[in-house]
């Protein structure tokens, strides 16, 4: 395996539409930029598979503007550790890089969060975005019966991408009530480009049946989902299905922010005006700063590629824009906010991490997450936290504990390979 | 004067401390544990939870001897999550002259009671087939085991606890006062005895006693297994825990019931932060590379560091304070237990109780004594 070392002016982690935003506009001011991203294709999640298609008008311009940028783009590189102030260490499709930046831009964007329920771990229950993905990816859903649940304007897209697919979309079964859904709606017509995206969507769901105040309590099957059990105010009742797609909104992914020793506030990525976090010469735009959807993504990642770049007057045009689309964000978190009765949703026998098999009882036998995860092992897994992490924050409000390299699991040889020239000598002498 | 509410007060919850309060409640003493954070949340849980016998000084062998056996004698009474596992360790040459070395080691143990087995570049290769190709042998110490220590301490605090012991937790204790101690929340406790267990952070309690924090770097891997069946160390691993100033790594790897594997190991003095150094962590890695090729290419899931309580002279500090100049009557140490505090715990938890006790111990307790570190410091 092969080491390269890689020098950039900006340096963007995440190529999702904050992140393509951010090298645009930094590489506008005759920059070296690059932009390092896991998936084989730039787009993020949201525009997954969008580069070789027209399916997704708004992004079109965006792509067009990137491949005419100078920006390089890494694609397939994954970011893991902060060796050194102004470094990364990425895993790549060539192995280890060392990629140096003067300026660095997080753009990690925000995953679903998932809540435990009885039956959760049954085969075919499956994070709405993730069954979307694996039908981007070729996976057939034709003629599958399909329940889509959980939390936020996702489930909408999700249940119109399978439909569209040929999944037979049963049910979608929004969390949040119908009171808080108008009042988002309300704030979606002030908008008018949204409330011509969401009127677009509606076609597309038509005869789709849409509750809300509505939430999945248990699945079941055998071997596999087969049903699952969703309440609506004092009714339950069963729903047949060969796949539940669920997502309770998102939570942003903040573990390199973490790393690099940004600052949170309310568990987002604390920026200033021109998306700076608290470390100097890192910024950051899009969901970790707070979740806000695609429009204020791009122009929280415009903001921060142009501040990055040392033109604070081409941010602050941004501004006005910024401060509209962070309404409708504010808007959308409260449309979206995770009832009480979500709270109850596991029971006492159901397994909250996964990874290693840990259940609700025993979690409850302790104060904190560190006591916890000593003595049950909970977050310790191969994902690391990912999925229990925010579904026991939700449920037994512990915070997040610390950040530390790696931050995704990666060969012992990436760490091993770490060695900087000075180092690398002593070593030698070491081993004689 | 007031009456004392406590028989003893043992300062820290991680596994000295709990052994140590298990101990005492074992003979009727009223016991209070004071745990700043979490049960074995410190050097327990960021140590690998080996417990090995140690050839490298005779005072070294019988402490770490007496305790095996102490774990030994507890093993079936342990529960499942402390995952007890008798894997045995593998002392791995990495040279001829290292496989000399092998020889001397399996003399001392085996005249002294502990089994042990030579096995040749065949034998080895055969225990262990990931091993690299060519080492010349190593020595086999069936007898050595493992455990997930957090547990195993939080088994021991419950069984105090079950015989009348009283945890306060979180509770940090600020003050080591004439007859007690002075806690965080601005209450007192009394007791006839203060035992300071507090491992790395005993000498912000205890100033002037001779233990350092010495930084430690660990990593878990995905599960495996079967990849590694032995605990796996070098034979070096002495020269490098053996240096009290410069910075070290050695190869030792141990396998977790989950099939996962822990390796390490780095030492390292005057370093406070608790942040991952990558470049010590590559380091360690490289030489566990160098031994067994083949994790270059297993999953790495996460990394840790954590702060071994180590004394000049590489044993733990277990007797009364007084002994000291200066020293206090009514205050014992219980620290200074460097990487070895999980096997030792059991030991000096006995070694405690017997001096509270004023009568003989089943070891000689003059090497731990703390009136001894300052004389043998340059010796």
């Amino acid at each position: 395996m092969t080491s390269a070392s890689r020098n950039f002016d900006v340096l963007i982690v995440g190529a999702g539409p904050a992140g393509m935003a951010a090298a645009c506009c930094a590489s506008e001011n005759g920059l070296r930029v690059a932009i390092v991203d896991n998936n084989p294709q730039p787009g993020g999640q949201i525009w997954r598979g969008a580069s070789q298609s027209s399916a997704v008008p708004e992004a079109a311009p965006w792509y067009k503007k990137l491949a005419a940028s100078r920006a390089q783009v890494l694609s397939g590189t994954e970011a893991y550790d902060h060796p050194a102030p102004g470094k990364l260490l990425a895993s790549s499709p060539g192995g280890v890089c060392e990629i140096s930046y003067a300026k660095l831009i997080l753009c990690t964007g925000a995953r679903e969060r998932f809540l435990p329920f009885p039956g959760w771990t049954l085969p075919n229950v499956i994070g709405a975005g993730g069954l979307q993905a694996l039908v981007k990816s070729g996976f057939s859903i034709a003629g599958k019966k399909i329940v889509v649940a959980g939390s936020g304007p996702l489930l909408l897209a999700v249940a119109a991408y399978l439909r569209e697919h040929g999944g037979d979309v049963r049910l979608i079964a929004e969390q949040s009530s119908w009171p808080r859904l108008i009042r988002f709606g309300l704030a979606l017509a002030f908008q008018k480009e949204k409330l011509a995206q969401s009127f677009a969507l509606k076609c597309q769901l038509a005869g789709i049946p849409y509750k809300a105040g509505c939430w999945p309590v248990a699945a079941e099957g055998n071997g596999r989902v087969e049903s699952v059990t969703l309440r609506s105010g004092n009714k339950t009742w069963k729903e047949a299905c060969d796949y539940l797609a669920c997502g309770f909104f998102l939570v942003p992914n903040v573990e390199l922010p973490l790393l690099l020793g940004c600052e949170l506030r309310a568990g987002f990525v604390r920026v200033d005006d021109f998306q700076q976090t608290t470390i100097p010469e890192v910024y950051c735009a899009g969901e970790p700063t707070g979740i806000g959807g695609l429009d204020l993504s791009l122009v929280e990642g415009q903001i921060a590629g142009h501040a990055a770049a040392g033109n604070r007057e081409a941010a602050r045009k941004l501004f006005r824009e910024r401060d509209r689309s962070r309404k409708f964000a504010a808007a959308l978190g409260r449309a979206f906010s995770l009832r009480d009765e979500l709270h109850s949703l596991p029971a006492d026998a159901t397994f909250i991490c996964r990874c290693e098999d840990v259940t609700l009882a025993r979690l409850r036998n302790h104060s904190c997450w560190r006591a916890a995860k000593l003595q049950t092992r909970c977050g310790m897994g191969s994902c690391q936290g990912r999925i229990c992490g925010p579904a026991v924050e939700f449920l037994l409000g512990w915070k997040p504990e610390s950040v530390r390299p790696p931050i995704y699991p990666v060969s012992v040889s990436s760490l091993a390979k770490n060695i900087s020239i000075e180092s690398q000598s002593s070593l030698q002498e070491e081993l004689r | 004067m007031s009456v004392a509410s406590h028989d003893v007060i043992i300062i820290g919850a991680g596994i000295v401390g709990a052994a140590c309060a298990l101990a005492c409640a074992r003979e009727g003493l009223r016991v209070a544990i004071v745990e700043a954070e979490t049960i074995g949340g410190g050097a327990t849980a960021a140590g690998m939870g080996h417990l090995v016998v140690m050839d490298d000084s005779e005072a070294q062998f019988a402490l770490t001897y007496f305790s095996q056996l102490l774990w030994q004698k507890l093993a079936t009474d342990l529960p499942a999550d402390v995952e007890f596992e008798s894997c045995g360790t593998i002392w791995v040459a990495a040279d001829e002259e290292e496989l000399a070395a092998v020889k001397q080691k399996k003399v001392f143990y085996e005249s002294r009671g502990v089994p042990a087995e030579i096995l040749d570049a065949k034998s080895l290769h055969e225990a262990e087939p990931n091993l690299r190709e060519g080492l010349p042998g190593g020595l086999l110490v069936p007898s050595d085991a493992v455990i997930y220590a957090p547990c195993a301490a939080r088994f021991l605090v419950e069984q105090a606890q079950s015989r009348g012991a009283q945890l306060y937790l979180p509770a940090v204790v600020t003050e080591i006062t004439a007859d007690g101690v002075r806690i965080n929340n601005g209450s007192t406790l009394s007791a006839h005895w203060i035992v300071n267990a507090a491992g790395s952070w005993s000498p912000s309690l205890t100033p002037g006693i001779e233990v350092k924090k010495r930084k430690g770097h660990l990593l878990i891997t995905d599960r495996y297994p079967g990849y590694v069946k032995h605990q796996l160390v070098e034979l070096g691993y002495l020269k490098s825990a053996h240096s009290f100033t410069s910075e070290s790594v050695a190869f030792n790897v141990q396998p977790r019931r989950t099939g996962q594997m822990l390796i390490g190991s780095s030492r390292q003095f005057g370093v406070e932060g608790r942040e991952i150094n990558s470049a010590m962590l590559a380091r360690m890695l490289s030489r566990a590379e160098d031994f067994l090729p083949g994790i270059a290419n297993l999953s790495a899931i996460r990394s840790w560091t954590g702060f071994r309580a180590a004394t000049p002279d590489k044993l733990p500090l277990i007797g009364p304070h007084s002994a000291r100049e200066g020293g206090r009557d009514n205050l014992f140490l219980a620290t200074g237990h460097e990487g070895l505090g999980i096997t030792t715990s059991l030991g000096t938890a006995a070694l405690l109780v017997d001096q509270l006790l004023e009568r003989p111990s089943q070891i000689p307790v003059a090497p731990y004594l703390p009136s001894r570190a300052r004389e043998n410091v340059h010796a």
